[in-house]
């Protein structure tokens, strides 16, 4: 069973998991690793890291600009890998990559699973790399042991969601609304029956996550009771450390204590 | 080799590169074209729009004085440039358009670079009583105005793209989240070879129809078919259009003309200078960084201003089908120059580049030989950029 699976099946009934996204090297590459600490802090039992892209097709205003300052500040695919690496000595909670598959594919696929396996990540998240062409590559991400997070959507038929549910690994994350990354004003009833949807192929098989969308902590309830084992949360968090060039000293106490509240909503 | 791609790609080059939520979507608009393709009722719709509305067949034109001055091979004009519209864009433009028709799709999203698409969608919907919806760069905008302008003129919504480079990969960017977000009402119109499987196919087929011209009007013309086939290559839609009649015949050489730009490291040459990588949902080859950024591109025409180009384009070069060759913005703007005096006709600064190139073939190719330039559009829309640089190489 691999780190992240364990994180899931080491809650107990009815708490689900918290997935927390953070853009690598935002707003910087040495602040972005305060921002772990508080995000850990905060309670999050696995950490989601971006690995900075140009050309974030998946993502929405908010994760494009984290992209942006996060670039700019000079974050390379390398220097993530090594906040990955500090973050999971130090708090030794699991550690996906999520980033788009040229970054990947630039390096080498293998050469770049070698390199993140070396820096201790446990699962990697492509959105661009859909489960027929993630599929070149199955044999390769089981080999090195790196868990490959394949992604759902609400267009994804039941034929695919099966399989989707049996190839991929650490757990399935489900993207819960139509389009891209960033914070909603409320939930929608179509994204609860989507979780139900989904979680018939996924129950008893692999964790179910959803995200996309996803910021407040009655969200986090709602997506939970409605047969999820966890959630993701990206857009929320990134807006918070967005605000660090303003306001220095209150960015890491709100991102922790937003993170303390979204865990709390897990437990019920 | 003519009936690539396989499993949708073309050699290695291809596939489809993009998030889950379009993949079924992806696999709707295949099975839907595949089946209006060969459907004489939609074909005839086609043919007859572009007969009639479009302006097909269009000319192939014995460029004379320029064939003098090159002093070589006779250089032949396919006069893409006098569609309806001002450029080939229009054929693809209507093809998709009646396709998103059929599959019961009301609302049409574009990219656009130099903002030939985007008036070739606005058109193209206007006359098929569709909703046009356009991203283009604002840096685009910028240069191309009298484009945007004409857009809304006939009724499309122009979207205007700040992130990024802000031009034509933005733009495309900005198009497939709003697909993502939009995709049950939603049809995107893509306006070149690029993107995820199906498009470049589906492109390449409704271009297709100019190489198809060519090979006829050579054979009536001359007798023969062309010894080589030069066309400008940003996405690369008006060279895959005029090769794909060929690629099948080794004795027609077919070259395409990427932006040199400035010179190294400044243009938009992706075939010359790329590596192979993954952009708007196909591998091919791309202008990166060593982390695998997408590098921004330079080139004084915004319709080649790219970072990618078609899969097939890839492939074709791999195999050693075709040719890639770069001109420079000087150069390509010489040519412009030099077509509109001794011709009379004013190239679009994209076709400029090839016209550039086939000059500088000619010269080397014996009389009776022929060489067919694409011109792809006019350029009205360049006579400014035109007329500022003239100014700057005067002071």
């Amino acid at each position: 069973m691999s780190e992240i699976s364990k994180a899931f099946a080491g809650l107990a009934g009815g708490e689900g998991a918290l997935v927390t996204y953070i853009m690598g090297g935002d707003p910087d590459p040495d602040t972005c690793s305060k921002v772990i600490d508080a995000v850990v802090a905060g309670g999050a039992d696995i950490l989601e890291l971006g690995i900075p892209f140009s050309d974030p097709i998946a993502d929405g205003k908010s994760i494009q600009a984290a992209a942006v300052r996060a670039l700019s500040a000079g974050t390379t695919p390398r220097r993530v890998l090594e906040l990955a690496k500090n973050a999971k000595e130090k708090h030794h909670v699991p550690v996906a990559l999520m980033t788009y598959f040229n970054i990947l594919y630039s390096q080498g696929f293998e050469n770049f699973l070698r390199l993140a396996k070396s820096h201790s990540v446990d699962g990697i998240i492509v959105p661009d790399l859909p489960l027929d062409e993630a599929s070149r590559y199955a044999r390769l991400s089981r080999r090195m042991g790196v868990d490959n997070i394949l992604l759902a959507a609400p267009t994804t038929s039941a034929g695919r969601m099966r399989m989707l549910a049996s190839n991929t690994s650490g757990f399935l994350y489900l993207v819960s609304v139509l389009g891209v990354t960033g914070a909603r004003q409320s939930l929608r009833r179509s994204t609860l029956a989507l979780i139900a949807f989904a979680h018939r192929y996924t129950r008893g098989r692999v964790p179910l996550a959803v995200g996309f969308g996803i910021s407040a902590p009655e969200h986090v309830r709602e997506v939970i009771e409605a047969g999820a084992d966890g959630v993701i949360v990206g857009s929320g968090i990134v807006d918070r450390v967005a605000d660090y060039r303003e306001n220095k000293s209150k960015v890491l106490q709100n991102v922790e204590e937003y993170v303390r509240s979204l865990k709390a909503a897990t437990r019920g | 080799m003519k009936s690539y791609p396989v499993n949708g790609r073309f050699g290695e080059f291809g596939g489809q590169f993009v998030p889950e939520t379009l993949v079924p979507a992806l696999q709707e608009l295949e099975s839907a074209y595949l089946r209006w393709k060969s459907d004489a009722g939609f074909r005839a719709e086609l043919d007859g729009m572009l007969r009639e509305y479009a302006g097909r067949p269009t000319p192939l034109y014995f460029a004379r004085n320029l064939t003098k001055r090159a002093g070589g091979a006779m250089i032949f004009l396919k006069r893409e440039d006098l569609l309806h519209g001002g450029a080939h864009k229009i054929n693809n433009t209507l093809g998709q358009g009646l396709l998103a028709k059929r599959m019961g799709k009301q609302r049409v999203i574009a990219e656009t670079g130099a903002g030939q698409h985007g008036v070739a969608t606005a058109i193209a919907c206007a006359a098929l009583g569709l909703k046009a919806e356009v991203y283009m760069g604002s840096v685009d905008i910028e240069r191309q105005k009298l484009n945007a302008y004409r857009m809304e003129l006939m009724g499309a919504e122009l979207h205007s793209v700040t992130a990024g480079s802000r031009t034509l990969k933005d733009a495309i960017n900005e198009a497939l989240r709003d697909w993502a977000t939009n995709v049950s009402t939603t049809y995107y119109l893509i306006g070149s070879v690029v993107g995820p499987h199906p498009y470049p196919v589906i492109v390449r087929d409704f271009q297709s129809v100019i190489g198809k011209e060519i090979r006829d009007q050579m054979r009536r013309r001359e007798g023969r078919l062309p010894d080589a086939v030069v066309a400008c290559v940003g996405g690369g839609s008006n060279a895959m259009g005029s090769f794909h009649e060929f690629v099948e015949k080794r004795g027609v050489k077919l070259v395409g003309v990427e932006a040199g730009g400035a010179g190294r490291g400044r243009n938009a040459a992706s075939l010359a200078e790329g590596r192979k990588g993954v952009l708007h949902g196909m591998l091919t080859y791309v202008l990166e960084d060593e982390d695998g950024q997408i590098r921004e591109t330079q080139s004084v025409s915004a319709g080649l201003d790219y970072p990618g180009v078609g899969p097939e384009h890839s492939y074709l070069k791999e195999r050693g089908r075709a040719t890639y060759v770069t001109v420079r913005d000087k150069d390509a703007l010489r040519a412009f120059h030099l077509l509109a005096e001794v011709e009379g006709i004013l190239p679009a600064l994209e076709s400029a580049h090839a016209v550039a190139h086939a000059v500088k073939m000619a010269r080397s190719m014996k009389k009776e030989q022929s060489i067919v330039v694409t011109l792809s559009g006019r350029g009205d829309k360049d006579v400014q950029i035109v007329a500022k640089e003239a100014g700057l190489e005067s002071e």
